[in-house]
């Protein structure tokens, strides 16, 4: 064991931990702090493998910004302070054996893909912008314009959910607000 | 990994008086109870009480996050991009363009439906 | 000039030893690391006394006062004084709040502010005890990038504070301040785009070094005012200090904070001035190098010397915030989010369009007479296209307004106000005819 595998290992164990305080802990904001620190601690770990681009990339937008919405969405509708009420579901053995599952599957996968095999982490390292760039731009150039559809329909969802009160005239606020006929974009 | 290390340490001594500071702050200064100085400060009246459930806000700032998600991925996609440009020629422009495009679809749908709009 | 420096990488080779590229880090050994750690701690801290001092001072001056002159020469000792009677004030933290959040929110503010100092360039190498070494903590092939995530990360200070206080002022504050961060943000990182276009780069080091020539305030000036603008934004300083503003929400989601805890929260605010300056100083201003007629000297930016002109640049950056705060007045809440969201970042994405635009064509070899020939006639279809489109939509749109006016007048009543009580709170009518005159009123209909 390198040093570098025992910070991995600590790494690891952070993530889990946090995991588990979000989804048992009494109190709602807590939950999304507790997913910070298990978002910054998978950080750590791309930083260790030597993925900087990716690493800071997972703090810029899911500590930085997917929290921060949550955030908003709970602050939006109520976030009282001390425990709430109602956040456990009798569900509880269920989500506990998909939770295994998931993680079984997820591991026998890793296992079976790599077994014995042991990554040299290269000098220089990998995860630079330039090598992102690279592959992104040449090699993945399809994933990439089909996020941008992915963005699209995220904003729309987006506008969906929380402008209910401004759609077109003439239709009742329980049916789904669909998009008028001359979208701006085109138009 | 060294890049790193000196970042460490910078962070290690900003912790450091972090948790001083706070825990100066608790030690140094006085401490007189007084039973209004520990209500919510509105101004020297009585507190408002909250409303039940704790408030709703405007949604507008669940709007503005998740359209900050959205820009930000943009932005992170647009970094790579600008540094590895030049070895790309035209094929990269055309595909930054494609995305810009489909973002921008999405912008303007949000632009036309009051989405930007603050009273 | 300009337009040189349009086609591809810089060819100069650097002189060897002068401006130091990312291979140069990574190097040092430790008692090294330490003191320049420590060094930039004491820095910001200084800057931040020096800051509280000039500003004061500075803007009396532009007022017609003295300012502090009265605790030691000059007032200098002023922010001293006050940074002594904080820690001695009562710590009160109100009833009701969250406290382990009420305690670390003014420490999550902190942190990152000090964290993203540490790619700051302030020279070149020099010899350091027999060591050679940047003068500069450290670098990253990622370097903006990190900065760009520290203050994503100090937004959590804000919004957290705001919320553990319990107060509808903090958690407004709260709510406002950080949606006004996140927002600059998107500016600001935009803004940086067209810088790492030509440096082919995100290491500040690298960034500092391909300005040997020009600045990019120069070449890139529309990105350099974005920024400028979002800088001001991103640290909420007046014109955009909403958060604060004390006619509306006392102090915002510091509030219920007193002793050095609020303290926290204005050194991590000058703290952000500072680096957001030293930012502004490294990726437009030529970072530590000499300005143009000094650099024409033999060794003006070799040595130590470069400090000297980092600091000069990061002084006048820092009078610039100074100056507008007390020049302008604070923006309405509504024009500063218009600002942000339909001015700064459409005119940074199309900036960087055209600046992308141009240099794939001089990349391909066509000469800048050809290009800036293609740009001026797409501009100019541009302008009459838009000319046409608003005298066509200017007169459609002037017949639904009077259609929609008549209709209101025919009595259509209340059809904006909606439920007063819709949003949890009793809130009058924010659209009432009076406001604005009937003209927009009767547009907020047409829309929905």
């Amino acid at each position: 064991m390198t040093p570098a595998d025992v910070v991995f290992l600590f790494l690891g164990a952070v993530t889990l931990g946090s995991a588990v305080l979000v989804v048992t802990t009494r109190q709602l904001v807590h939950a999304a702090l507790w997913l910070v620190v298990t978002f910054g601690a998978l950080a750590a770990s791309y930083l260790l493998l030597t993925a900087e681009f990716v690493a800071w990339v997972q703090v810029l937008i899911y500590v930085g910004a997917v929290v921060v919405l949550l955030l908003f969405g709970i602050m939006l509708t109520r976030a009282p302070i001390g425990r709430s009420e109602g956040l456990d579901s009798a569900n509880r053995p269920v989500a506990i054996a998909v939770a295994a599952a998931t993680a079984a599957l997820l591991v026998t996968v890793v296992v079976a893909g790599f077994r014995e095999a042991y990554v040299e982490l290269g000098d220089p390292p990998a995860g630079t912008s330039g090598q992102m760039g690279a592959s992104i731009f040449r090699t993945w150039v399809l994933p990439f314009e089909v996020l941008s559809l992915l963005l699209l329909a995220a904003l729309i969802g987006a506008i969906v959910l929380s402008r209910r009160e401004i759609q077109p005239p003439g239709e009742s606020s329980d049916e789904r607000p669909t998009e008028r006929p001359t979208g701006p974009g085109r138009g | 990994m060294n890049l790193y290390v000196p970042i460490a340490v910078l962070a290690l001594i900003a912790f450091g008086f972090a948790m001083f500071s706070l825990v100066a702050s608790t030690l140094a200064g006085p401490k007189r109870f007084n039973r209004a100085k520990s209500e919510a400060y509105e101004c020297g009246i009585e507190p408002t009480p909250q409303p039940v459930g704790g408030g709703r806000f405007p949604v507008k700032y669940y709007l503005t996050a998740m359209l900050f998600i959205v820009f930000d991925i943009e932005i992170i996609f647009l970094y790579p991009w600008a540094v590895t440009f030049d070895a790309l020629g035209i094929f990269g422009l055309v595909e930054m363009v494609l995305f810009i495009v489909a973002v921008l679809v999405a912008y303007l749908y949000v632009w036309r439906r009051g989405g930007l709009e603050w009273e | 000039m300009t337009t040189s420096l349009l086609a591809a990488p810089p060819a100069t080779p650097l002189a060897a030893g002068e401006a130091p590229t990312l291979e140069a880090f990574g190097l040092d050994p430790w008692w090294l690391i330490l003191a320049k750690a420590v060094l930039i701690f004491v820095f910001l801290m200084l800057m931040v006394l020096f800051e509280i001092w000039f500003e004061r001072r500075f803007m009396a001056r532009m007022q017609n006062r003295l300012g502090p002159n009265r605790v030691g020469p000059l007032g200098l000792l002023q922010p001293i004084a006050d940074g002594l009677k904080l820690p001695l004030k009562e710590d009160l933290v109100p009833r009701g709040v969250d406290r382990p959040v009420f305690i670390l929110a003014p420490a999550l503010a902190t942190m990152p502010a000090f964290l993203a100092f540490a790619i700051i360039p302030f020279g070149p190498t020099v010899s350091v005890f027999g060591h050679q070494t940047p003068l500069q903590l450290a670098d990253l092939p990622v370097a903006v990038l990190f900065v760009l995530a520290m203050s994503s990360l100090g937004v959590y200070g804000i919004v957290l504070g705001g919320w553990a206080s319990a107060s509808p002022y903090s958690l407004l504050g709260g709510l406002r301040s950080s949606a006004q961060v996140i927002s600059y943000e998107i500016g600001m990182g935009l803004s940086f785009v067209a810088v790492f276009l030509f440096a082919g780069s995100l290491s500040t080091s690298e960034i500092v070094a391909s300005q040997e020539r020009i600045w990019y305030a120069v070449v890139l000036f529309p990105s350099f005012v974005i920024y400028a603008i979002t800088m001001v934004g991103e640290v909420n300083r007046i014109p955009f200090d909403l958060p604060e503003g004390e006619g509306e929400l006392v102090g915002g989601f510091h509030t219920e904070y007193s002793s050095l805890k609020f303290g926290m929260f204005m050194l991590a605010e000058y703290v952000n001035m500072t680096t957001v300056s030293a930012l502004a100083v490294t990726l437009f201003l030529g970072g530590w190098r000499a300005p143009w007629p000094i650099s024409l000297v033999d060794g003006a930016n070799a040595g130590w010397w470069p400090v000297l002109w980092f600091m000069i640049k990061l002084l006048l950056t820092i009078s610039f915030f100074i100056w507008l705060r007390a020049t302008l007045p604070r923006v309405r809440y509504d024009q500063l989010m218009k600002l942000g969201w339909k001015v700064l970042i459409p005119g940074a994405l199309a900036w960087i369009m055209v600046v992308a635009t141009i240099r794939v064509l001089r990349n391909e070899g066509i000469s800048t007479q050809q290009v800036f020939f293609a740009v001026a006639i797409v501009l100019g279809i541009y302008i009459v296209a838009s000319y046409l489109w608003d005298a066509v939509r200017g007169n459609r749109r002037d017949a639904e307004e009077q259609e929609a006016t008549a209709a209101e007048r025919a009595g259509a009543g209340d059809s904006t106000g909606g439920d007063p009580m819709a949003g949890g709170y009793p809130v009058p009518p924010l659209d009432a005819p009076h406001y604005h005159g009937r003209n927009s009123t009767s547009k907020e209909v047409n829309r929905a």
